[in-house]
């Protein structure tokens, strides 16, 4: 994206980031009355370094190693016609099955809500899950299906014109959330 | 930019998942690819894979695209092969058998193709016996085209799936030594086989009766061609071999007087148990198929343990699935 001229606003930095992904981890086990029978699976790219935050999160107050999965829907896209060449595809891994379990999928940003609705396809393809929860690290709005988070770390206005950009330490060596203006 | 797709920064400009990008809205021809481009349509043909496994092996991702198999020459798997690579990502497929269709009535090709335009077609996957049949109907329709063998031209996505199916046996092929058997001359797979495996940096020898196999690889002087070796003698060009990839000779070779009888090729050509015997232990047999079993390969060995043809076909399906995903990017990009 272009930097240039483009104002930033940082919305989460790095601690902001660790206390949201070490509540969300709570809230999911509490919404699931242990983590026993859960799976967090990530959305590419982004959404697997959270799942497996989570999972550290989790396992160090529950004391239960949660299984983390990836789950790339390239192939699921509905809005491929607008995308200007086919998406890099990159394998999916769910480790165990997913039936009968609490399915968690993660994302970093939720937005149109079109790529939830993709994952949705595929998992179903993988089995069929107990239920399915979505958490994610920013709720941008602007949905244009009816989809919602179970967990959200933080709920941002924007206008539509806006980027919204995370980092990971994982991707791309530091933590950040920021808000890009448009031109 | 694209503004109603969510995370355009994750998806398409993580450069680090993005080696490659595909520039393609056509697949013709395997002599102008580079490495980078062979190895993106290989890792998208592992994620077909895995979709192929899969207790229910459908995807969306082309819903809404309409493949035509127009074919002016017979063929089963390689039909068949797009048929199910194209029915897999959820494309409509429209099978063409040219000997049943208004092209027994006198219908030019470029006539033909413009009528499967007008009907839908976005990608034609096309054979034709008349080398550069392709490049001709792509000057006179707006359609994206598959070349799936055009006269003694190029059989490109077969070199593709070849180089798949060598990457799973043994790893890189780069110098590895690799023959290519049998009659060089008639055979787009070999042409293109050559391009594909030189890019990806093996060391390739033709071997086959001199009538087989044209002049020009034989001397190395021709600075467009491949640079490849040339033995007459297959029993020496086998020596070391870790791939030995045998053609199919047709019949007719010998009404026209290139080779003396079939018998006699097959004492000098046919890869036998002791002939594979010679080439470096752990070496794998390929072959295109159809196979003419006792004529260039000795049944035995097209079954044997060495044997990849069946794996050939196999990975043929995930190649030609992750060429239809790559190429229906590329011509949203050019509708926009």
């Amino acid at each position: 994206m272009s930097d240039n001229g483009a104002r930033e606003r940082v919305l989460l930095n790095r601690d902001e980031i660790r206390r949201a992904i070490t509540r969300i981890a709570h809230e999911i086990v509490e919404a699931n009355r242990g983590a026993d029978a859960i799976i967090l699976v990530g959305m590419r790219t982004r959404g697997f370094p959270l799942a497996e935050r989570l999972s550290r999160a989790i396992e160090a107050f529950e004391g239960t190693k949660v299984p983390t999965g990836v789950l790339d829907v390239g192939l699921y896209r509905d809005d491929l016609t607008y995308l200007s060449v086919s998406p890099t595809l990159q394998p999916s891994e769910i480790p165990t099955d997913i039936e009968g379990r609490s399915v968690v999928l993660v994302d970093d940003v939720l937005f149109t809500g079109r790529t939830i609705r993709a994952a949705l396809d595929a998992l179903i393809d993988y089995g069929r899950p107990q239920r399915v929860q979505l958490a994610v690290l920013v709720d941008r709005g602007h949905r244009e299906l009816p989809i919602r988070a179970d967990f959200v770390g933080k709920n941002i206005p924007t206008a539509r014109s806006e980027d919204v950009r995370v980092c990971l330490e994982e991707i791309d060596g530091r933590d950040e959330v920021v808000l890009v203006q448009g031109e | 930019m694209v503004s109603q797709q969510e995370r355009p920064e994750t998806i398409l400009e993580e450069p680090a998942l993005a080696p490659a990008s595909w520039r393609r809205r056509h697949d013709l021809d395997r002599d102008d690819c580079t490495i980078d481009v062979i190895e993106l349509v290989m890792t998208t043909a592992d994620r077909m894979r895995e979709v192929l496994g899969r207790e229910v092996p459908r995807v969306p991702a082309l819903r809404g695209t309409t493949v035509v198999n127009l074919f002016y020459e017979n063929s089963t798997r390689t039909r068949t092969s797009f048929e199910l690579a194209a029915r897999t990502l959820g494309a409509d497929i429209i099978n063409i058998a040219t000997a049943s269709s208004s092209v027994t009535k006198g219908e030019t090709l470029i006539d033909t193709v413009r009528t499967v335009q007008a009907l839908g077609a976005q990608i034609i996957v096309m054979r034709h016996p008349s080398s550069g049949a392709p490049y001709l109907a792509m000057r006179h329709s707006n359609v994206s085209y598959i070349n799936a063998g055009d006269g003694r031209h190029a059989h490109p996505t077969q070199a593709l799936l070849d180089l798949y199916t060598l990457r799973d046996a043994v790893g890189s092929v780069r110098g590895r030594k690799v023959v290519i058997a049998g009659d060089i001359t008639h055979s787009r797979v070999a042409r293109s086989n050559i391009w594909g495996l030189t890019a990806a940096g093996a060391e390739v020898t033709l071997s086959g009766p001199p009538t087989l196999i044209p002049r020009e690889y034989a001397c190395a002087s021709e600075g467009r061609l491949p640079p490849v070796k040339v033995d007459y003698d297959f029993d020496r060009a086998i020596e070391g071999a870790d791939v030995v990839m045998m053609l199919r000779l047709q019949g007719e070779r010998q009404q026209a007087g290139l080779i003396p009888s079939l018998r006699e090729y097959a004492q000098l050509y046919q890869l036998t148990e002791e002939r594979l015997a010679r080439a470096a232990r752990g070496a794998v047999v390929m072959h295109p198929g159809p196979v003419n079993q006792g004529v260039e390969i000795a049944p035995e060995v097209a079954h044997g343990s060495h044997s990849l043809i069946e794996a050939q076909v196999t990975n043929g399906v995930a190649i030609r699935m992750a060429l239809l995903y790559l190429i229906a990017g590329h011509r949203r990009e050019g509708a926009r």
